[in-house]
């Protein structure tokens, strides 16, 4: 008994900005779900199932909102799944989806994940006192910049690592129709030179509130023959989850991200990451993540994510391309930014990726994470289909 | 993928109209103890787990975050959620199982109904430009169901009232159910419906634990193998809807095999009493069939927990050798929007 292979055969997104005041919630979805749909050349009657992901229904003040979306994705009449993993949401409802094609529950399957967030506040929606709970202090910002500090000083990498990761990503944006900031006269000297917010999370650090839809068209080997365009194919993903607080909690590298990626790497036979794949989409919200997430996957043994940062091996033309597309420093519409990193990295395998795409770009990594750095969530994607 | 995946395990809390006294994970973790001793399994066990609940009951954002510090995931487990009732966690642990993947699966919901008011906490699921604002709560939605069964002649107030009573006697036997017993059917909430004909606002959670082929005759005398599970969706505005009709129900029944060969016992997520007329019809179940020997959600509705106690109802009489082939309903959205049903076997006897 073998898994049935599964391949991402559309893909679509919106064009990511602050405040989409055209479009309603369902216009929004249809949108990128119309996209995907349009990218595999199928209609809304080829689709059997539909998985939707989104973080907090608080973001927009719409209690389990699928139940509205039903009839803008076409679903009447189908199975329709609602995932919520925080801000792992994204890579979350694609492994849900893929799931249904894995176990030939369904044939082709849309996935679908967003957030409007000029609906409301994102940040004050994560900011409700919870009794006997640590808050998290105005925003995400506040949770995460005491382990970034944590960061600097076990690593001892130089204060300059997160600007360096911030510019690099900003400029990466411009070469990305889709990305919600494109800043064309950034500089490295203006980003050390933005405000701090949460030291040492300066303003140019830290990712926008986007609104914006991702869509993706999973099927399985059958619908992949009739794919007009080059599949990418799902060679391992995983989903991790380990407690909020607890003393045994390393909140640097947390071990379920570890779990995690040794999960995928072990499905698709990677062996060494840094030589086995060619270029990672990493959910970094705060530039100082991704010398962090570098080494909690094991591009980097630890305490050295920050030399491959400084070193430029994770540019656009470094020979570990991180965050081609801008990454969630410069698009952050947060129940899509996962699937936006998992697309982005099917994008990249099947040779889409535009302005912005990898030469030889054969397997590569989308990376997602929520919560208190507790949730992870993380799919391989390859040119070729899976060997076994 | 032929791979046979059952229930092998059920626990439910008392469910009460306020737990105030009791976080949520408080209220889960006796649960989740429960359900994790009927199998001798550990957390460290488990193959999967997932869950459902709604923020919107706990009145914040990442509420089920809290809930999983109960599981005890460390070592990190795999583990996913839904922003569903638990029967869809189920469904989706049931796909994770068929892949290969894993070979148990814990599932467990809770929610909550107790911090706000619930009828109009429910109205945030709506339409959120067109229909939310006007805030129609949850007992005016069924009330229009209930009025279109009447107006159609499916149904009438004395038969609705007999649904009710039947429902709260046969809760007797239950010792979660929050209803029980002769309960006065009351005057009009919203016309036709009475307040016997409406759920009760209540609190509590629910496990199950599912295993595959021969991990779960390791763990349970009397497997509730699931022969079949579908969900389906309908539209979301009523005004394009047969309110006395639930077509996505039939659908996700015919899928999940429940019209091959008669189911003996059904349990209904049907909780407002016009709801198990309809569903009795979509469902072709006839006067034969056992329909919510617990009770019901008549009885017990704690919001997000409900269906997946309909599947672990269910199984639980599969394993007693109450049922051999029984049918197990969940629904979400206003006037059945949403539903899901699984049909349960046991091995022949």
């Amino acid at each position: 008994m073998s898994k049935e292979p599964v391949a991402v055969v559309g893909i679509g997104q919106t064009k990511h900005v602050a405040a989409r005041r055209d479009v309603s919630i369902a216009g929004l979805v249809r949108e990128a779900a119309r996209s995907a749909l349009d990218d595999a050349e199928l209609t809304w009657a080829d689709i059997d199932a539909v998985v939707i992901g989104k973080a907090p229904d608080f973001f927009e003040g719409v209690m389990m909102p699928e139940l509205y979306l039903a009839d803008a994705l076409g679903a009447v009449g189908k199975p329709m799944l609602r995932v919520h993993t925080a801000g792992s949401v994204g890579g979350s409802t694609a492994l849900v989806a893929a799931n249904l094609v894995a176990a030939r529950v369904h044939g082709t399957v849309l996935t679908l994940a967003f957030e409007k967030q000029s609906e409301s506040n994102a940040m004050w929606g994560l900011s409700l006192p919870i009794p006997f709970q640590q808050p998290l202090l105005a925003g995400a910002g506040g949770f995460f910049a005491p382990h970034v500090r944590a960061y600097m000083r076990r690593s001892g990498a130089p204060d300059t690592v997160g600007s360096l990761v911030a510019y690099k990503d900003r400029r990466n944006a411009l070469k990305n129709p889709y990305a919600h900031l494109h800043e064309h006269d950034i500089t490295l000297e203006k980003v050390q030179a933005s405000p701090m917010l949460w030291d040492p999370i300066r303003y140019s650090e830290t990712c926008p509130s986007s609104d914006g839809a991702c869509a993706m068209i999973l099927t399985d080997r059958a619908g992949a023959a009739r794919a007009p365009r080059p599949p990418a194919w799902m060679l391992g993903g995983a989903m991790r989850s380990e407690p909020t607080l607890f003393a045994g909690k390393d909140a640097v590298s947390p071990r379920a991200g570890k779990d995690c990626a040794a999960d995928v790497y072990r499905q698709a036979g990677i062996a060494d990451p840094r030589r086995d794949i060619d270029a990672a989409e990493i959910y970094v919200p705060f530039s100082w993540y991704e010398p962090m997430w570098l080494e909690n996957l094991g591009f980097a043994a630890e305490g050295e994510g920050w030399k491959l940062t400084e070193s430029g091996v994770t540019e656009l033309d470094g020979d570990l391309p991180v965050n081609m597309s801008g990454g969630v420093l410069s698009t952050n519409p947060i129940g899509a930014s996962g699937m936006i990193r998992f697309a982005e990295a099917a994008l990249q395998v099947r040779g889409q990726a535009g302005e912005h795409q990898v030469e030889r770009a054969r397997r590569v990594l989308g990376h997602a994470y929520g919560g208190g750095s507790q949730f992870f969530s993380m799919w391989l994607v390859g040119a070729e289909p899976p060997t076994s | 993928m032929n791979r046979e995946i059952a229930v092998v395990a059920f626990a439910q809390t008392d469910h009460r109209r306020t737990s105030e006294e009791l976080s949520e994970v408080e209220m889960l973790m006796p649960v989740l103890h429960e359900v994790l001793a009927q199998t001798g399994l550990k957390t460290a066990d488990i193959g999967f787990t997932c869950s459902g609940s709604s923020d919107y009951l706990a009145g914040r954002a990442f509420s089920f975050t809290l809930a999983l510090d109960g599981v005890g995931a460390w070592p990190p487990i795999s583990e996913s959620h839904v922003e569903m009732d638990g029967a869809w966690a189920l469904y989706e642990a049931w796909t994770k199982l068929l892949t290969g993947d894993a070979d148990t699966a814990l599932v467990y919901s809770y929610g909550k109904s107790s911090p706000g008011p619930l009828r109009d906490v429910l109205t945030r699921q709506l339409d959120p430009y067109y229909v939310a604002p006007l805030w129609p709560d949850s007992v005016a939605l069924a009330a229009l169901q209930a009025q279109a069964l009447i107006d159609a002649g499916d149904t009438d107030e004395p038969a609705l009232a007999a649904v009710a009573a039947r429902s709260r006697t046969d809760a007797s036997a239950n010792s979660h159910a929050q209803l029980r017993g002769s309960v006065p059917h009351g005057g009009y909430v919203v016309r036709p419906l009475r307040t016997g004909d409406c759920p009760p606002i209540g609190d509590g959670a629910a496990a199950v634990i599912l295993a595959a082929g021969e991990r779960a005759r390791e763990l349970c005398d009397r497997p509730a193998w699931i022969r079949g599970i579908d969900h389906r969706i309908e539209a979301h505005s009523l005004g394009v809807r047969d309110l006395t009709d639930s077509p996505s129900a039939r659908l996700a029944a015919e899928r999940a095999g429940a019209f091959e060969r008669p189911v003996d016992t059904a349990e209904l997520h049907a909780a407002f009493t016009s709801q198990e007329i309809v569903l009795r019809k979509a469902l072709k179940l006839d006067d034969g069939v056992r329909v919510n020997p617990s009770g019901g959600a008549l009885a017990a509705n704690p919001v997000m927990a409900a269906g997946l106690i309909r599947i672990g109802e269910a199984a639980a009489r599969v394993h007693r050798g109450e049922s051999d082939r029984a049918l197990a309903h969940a629904t979400s959205g206003p006037c059945l929007q949403q539903n899901l049903v699984a049909v349960l076997e046991g091995d022949p006897r």
